[in-house]
């Protein structure tokens, strides 16, 4: 035998799981997703969400191999996964230059100043959104009704979604069960029949997603459960106390951007707790304060406030939450 | 000017005094008094806080320097001796003259000298590599090329060469402040005397191995056959451990040793090239 | 009932290429090693020198200090040299080379395989005989045997496990020896039971090996006291502190040994190295390696001397692959990669896995994506993304409060990080340093 040995330390044997598969894993349980978007809002979606997936992994390519000079490492798809939830955040008629812009925030400021992959304390697609919210407010919530897959990028049609329906007409003094007249039923809705963001209408596609992730074990149950079941007690708290002003724990889990922001956002990995305590207190606080601001806060939607917010509180929990330990301390004698 | 205004001006200006008197009553309160020579010697100092001076950084090295009575023993070597007397001007004490150094890598194992007989594929880290096995090579105590040294090193003096595979040390930018000697597992870092024009006359080698195994593992090792210590004309050379090791404080830079070593292991550099050189006897006849 | 432990765990490819190859004996090499530290402990002091005359089975080391053991001449030959040797870390230790000739046995050892089933000694012989013998844990640990058959003044022990687990992927030389020697075993689990004076045994069996479990279980009928208890198949179940939790649902104390629960674990090799000791009167010379790889033509189960060469071995069964990248003494997942083949078999090796080239090299390494999948597998409930990241920046205060001495370094988390950091790599520098750190701290 001509060639020399290898030696390395052990274990010799390594998963044949990588970053790389994780995160296609996730492009792939967005798939059905991205489906529903087309077949409700048309080529709009196609076109945002292309948009979208190139400037992210335009910008991390252009800044790692000219800026940062190191070897740029696109290919482990974390700036497509990025780029596919941005354009999930945003309306299908978006502008492009604001998705380019969108792009530059979430992978330029939210990751690549904190230090690229695996650094970042907050959810780079959440902070893109809430960028271009508040920069660009009337486009940002300029809803697309949905009228179809053969929509053109330019014809969509705008108008309220269930959500912003409710809170603008809770404000008004009307009550719940009238405005539900206006909004569609919930079958309609879990299937994503309505107005909103790309990503966030179609629940039981997410859904779907969900399952493809868990049983691939790419997430686990916690965050996304517990989030859906904090949404739920606490709206049916409120719903069992005013049943007029406030609407039931179902349209609140399937209206806004709740099922996207418990399956795929919340469950980002670098800016999600590590142990499954953690994740738990994490993810009852994204359902709480996801609740306030949809009933007492200013915006129609909560969730992407919510999940930044307990971004912040992540290191702490990482911190403080240790995982059981095997055996007990024992005493030196 | 609405009441509104007047108002909100007169509660922040009346928030900033409060805040102003407090902040100064806790600083008065809590003031340290501490030796103002301390500052004015720390002003002096580099500020890298390399350790170098074998305190926990310049401000700590300030402290000592106030304290003690004389320099004896103290010394920056990074700032060296213009440093030290500009310290010694403030504190009015004599500065001590501290010879130069600099950081010398003993070992010349390139792919080249020392036959590789496997592939190490673990962490790039040396500390790692060492506790693992004895190396890439048969010579157990040779350079593992990780670069745990280059790392260490806080004044961009080292790099590693990728075809000797062996760190680079920069002369004119090494401050000799140990980093990278404790860094090395295998302690095949030393500080040695600073000679004009960086010349350098050393044992590049730490094999303690006889000489059969040694000679073996490496064309250039040292086969601790005593020849160079018994043709130094200043006594600087002594063995220990079939390794031979050349003070640099006594060594007068004669030549005679690396002339007389007959695998090559003792380097001399930048040294003008010598005309002649006399005949080597053949390695087999001297491990006999 | 398939029992199994509760926290962490992983499922390599079991490649148990070789599980229904029976044992078979080598032949004798031409030159043995014997280094003299083949266990936990002092190294031994040799009591031969160059030039002696030894028999197959004589004394050739003697134990220095409590935790040490004696080394016996698994051959008889001439001794050649008595000197530093490369060992299988490639750093040289003392070790005694024998040229072989011919096989004489010293005087005493019982050579005939019948069944001796009754034990005729009190616990003081059988124990001071297996520390004559120079017995050692086969399980890959090395302790010395005697050790553990002894309970420290305090401490009480009212059960045994037996580790037939054998969790690490393509090894089945624990397996072969329940199902080959099965009586034999379980004597010489009788034999411990009596010397820790204990009157239950559990057997720990990983599900994997069925022929095994069933027949341990059928035997077992015959003898007291001794139980087979069937494992789910989940890496590391072997490791004890894991064993201890599944069969019997007592916590190891952390920084605490298996006596602080009233258990003690023996290997399956180990107790068949207990009956050859006490009722043969036999050292341990020989023990069973399985030599195995993908590409490996005549993968198998061997029986060899202490001391033969690993080249020997991978000649036995076909002779080294061409595609080879990487030869593993011990398992995959714990085992030492080797250098050079020339190293010898000691009491510790358990096997010896030849991976092909494509499978050797190690992956590029990515950012920590902080997924978490480390600390979920842990079998220890640590967190390997701290502890390697506090030992990479040399913070090994914020490591020993991390207890990383807890770490059994089994691999699991390196096994399972996608991003392919080096995790053990790093946690192994940690653990040395602090351990040697509190080392120092109790001197001064």
């Amino acid at each position: 035998m001509n060639n020399l040995l290898n030696v390395s330390p052990s274990p010799h044997q390594h998963s044949s799981e990588t970053t790389r598969k994780l995160m296609y894993g996730v492009v792939f349980a967005l798939l059905p997703a991205l489906a529903a978007s087309v077949y409700y809002f048309g080529t709009g979606a196609i076109i945002v969400t292309l948009t979208s997936v190139v400037s992210c992994v335009a910008v991390e390519y252009l800044i790692q191999k000219f800026v940062l000079k190191v070897k740029p490492s696109v290919s482990d798809g974390s700036a497509v996964v990025t780029g596919l939830l941005l354009a999930f955040n945003v309306p299908s008629n978006l502008p492009l230059f604001i998705i380019v812009i969108g792009a530059v925030i979430s992978i330029g400021v939210a990751k690549m100043t904190f230090g690229g992959l695996g650094n970042n304390p907050f959810n780079p697609a959440l902070v893109g959104r809430v960028f271009l919210l508040i920069s660009f407010p009337v486009k940002m919530t300029s809803w697309p009704v949905p009228t179809g897959f053969k929509t053109g990028y330019a014809d969509a049609v705008t108008g309220a979604t269930p959500l912003g329906i409710l809170s603008e007409g809770v404000k008004n003094g009307e009550t719940v069960s009238a405005l539900m007249e206006k909004i569609p039923s919930h079958l309609q809705m879990f299937y994503g029949h309505m107005g909103g963001s790309m990503g966030e209408v179609a629940a039981g596609a997410l859904i779907l997603g969900g399952i493809y992730m868990i049983w691939k074990k790419i997430i686990t149950w916690h965050i996304p459960v517990t989030v859906l079941l904090t949404v739920a007690v606490f709206t049916g708290i409120l719903w069992q106390a005013d049943p007029s002003k406030f609407a039931d724990p179902v349209f609140h889990l399937l209206t806004g951007g709740v099922m996207l922001g418990a399956i795929f956002m919340a469950t980002d990995y670098v800016t999600s707790p590590m142990t499954p305590k953690g994740m738990i207190i994490y993810a009852i606080g994204i359902g709480v304060i996801t609740v306030l601001i949809r009933t007492w806060g200013a915006y129609p939607e909560g969730v992407s406030f919510a999940i930044l917010i307990m971004n912040a509180f992540v290191p702490l929990l990482n911190m403080y939450i240790k995982p059981a330990r095997f055996g007990k301390e024992v005493k030196h004698g | 000017m609405s009441s509104t205004v007047l108002l909100t001006i007169i509660m922040l200006s009346l928030l900033g005094l409060t805040a102003a008197v407090i902040l100064y009553v806790v600083a008065q309160k809590f003031m340290v008094i501490e030796d103002p020579r301390i500052d004015q010697v720390a002003e002096v100092l580099p500020g890298a806080n390399c350790g170098g001076c074998g305190y926990t950084g310049c401000r700590a090295f300030a402290e000592i320097l106030v304290k003690s009575e004389t320099f004896e023993g103290l010394n920056c070597p990074v700032g060296g001796a213009e440093t030290m007397s500009k310290a010694a001007q403030i504190l009015d004490r004599q500065p001590v003259a501290v010879e130069p150094k600099v950081a010398v890598l003993r070992c010349n194992g390139t792919p080249e000298n020392c036959t590789r007989t496997s592939v190490y594929d673990g962490a790039m880290n040396c500390r790692v590599a060492h506790s693992l096995y004895g190396g890439t090579t048969a010579c157990q105590f040779g350079c593992l090329g990780c670069g745990d040294c280059v790392v260490a090193c806080q004044f961009n003096a080292m790099y590693m060469d990728p075809v000797t595979q062996l760190p680079v040390i920069i002369d004119e930018k090494c401050v000799a402040c140990g980093a990278c000697v404790k860094a090395c597992p295998r302690t095949l870092i030393e500080l040695r005397k600073r000679n004009r024009k960086d010349r350098k006359i050393y044992v590049s080698c730490q094999n303690k191995d006889k000489g059969g195994p040694a000679r073996k593992a490496c064309n250039v090792a040292c086969i601790g056959c005593g020849k160079c210590v018994k043709v130094c004309p200043y006594d600087a050379i002594t063995m220990a451990d079939n390794l031979a090791f050349i003070d640099s404080f006594k060594c007068k830079l004669c030549r005679k040793c690396v002339t007389e070593c007959p695998t090559g292991a003792i380097l001399e550099l930048n040294f003008p090239v010598k005309e002649e050189k006399p005949l080597q006897p053949s390695v087999a006849e001297v491990i006999e | 009932m398939f029992k199994t432990f509760p926290k962490g765990g992983i499922h390599p490819p079991e490649n148990k290429l070789t599980a229904s190859k029976p044992i078979v004996t080598l032949p004798l090499p031409g030159t043995v090693t014997i280094p003299v530290s083949q266990h936990i402990g002092a190294p031994a002091t040799p009591t031969v020198a160059k030039g002696d005359t030894v028999k197959t089975g004589q004394v050739i080391a003697t134990a220095k200090g409590f935790v040490s053991a004696n080394i016996h001449s698994p051959v008889s030959g001439k001794v050649s040299k008595v000197e530093a040797v490369a060992d299988t870390t490639g750093y040289k230790q003392m070790a005694v080379v024998i040229d072989v000739e011919g096989d004489e046995w010293a005087d005493g050892i019982d050579r005939s395989p019948a069944l001796v089933k009754e034990i005729s000694m009190t616990r003081e012989q059988i124990i001071e005989r297996c520390k004559e013998c120079g017995l050692v844990g086969l399980g890959g640990a090395t302790f010395p045997t005697y050790i553990k058959m002894t309970v420290p003044e305090g401490k009480k022990c009212d059960m045994i496990i037996i580790n037939g687990v054998e969790c690490e992927p393509y090894l089945t030389s624990d397996h072969r020896l329940m199902v080959e020697k099965g009586n034999e075993v379980l004597t010489g689990v009788t034999i411990i039971m009596k010397a820790l004076g204990v009157a239950k045994a559990i057997i720990g069996i990983e599900g994997n090996k069925p022929d095994a479990i069933e027949y341990l279980s059928g035997l077992s009928k015959d003898y007291t006291g001794i139980t087979v208890q069937p494992l789910k198949v989940k890496y590391p179940q072997g490791g004890e502190k894991q064993l201890i939790k599944s069969c019997t649902g007592r916590e190891v104390p952390s920084g605490g040994l298996p006596l602080d629960v009233g258990v003690v674990v023996q290997n399956v090799g180990t107790a068949l190295a207990v009956y050859e000791a006490v009722q043969k009167n036999k050292p341990l010379i020989e023990r069973v390696v399985t030599i195995t790889g993908k590409s490996v033509i005549n993968p198998g189960n061997f029986l060899v001397r202490i001391g033969t060469p690993v080249s020997v071995l991978i000649e036995a069964a076909g002779g080294m692959p061409d595609d080879t990248g990487k030869v593993v003494n011990g398992g995959p997942m714990m085992g030492k990669a080797l250098a050079i083949t020339g190293v010898p078999v000691t009491k510790g090796t358990s096997g010896i896995v030849i991976f092909p080239a494509a499978e050797s090299q190690r992956e590029e390494i990515l950012p920590c994506i902080r997924c978490g999948k480390c600390s979920s597998v842990c079998a220890m409930g640590l967190e390997p993304w701290l502890l390697a990241a506090v030992s990479e920046k040399a913070m090994f205060e914020k490591a020993e409060g991390e207890k990383i001495t807890d770490c059994m370094e089994c691999g699991a988390c390196s096994y399972t990080c996608p991003a392919k950091r080096p995790l053990l790599d790093y946690i192994r520098l940690g653990k040395a340093t602090v351990i040697r750190m509190a080392r120092e701290r109790v001197m001064k």
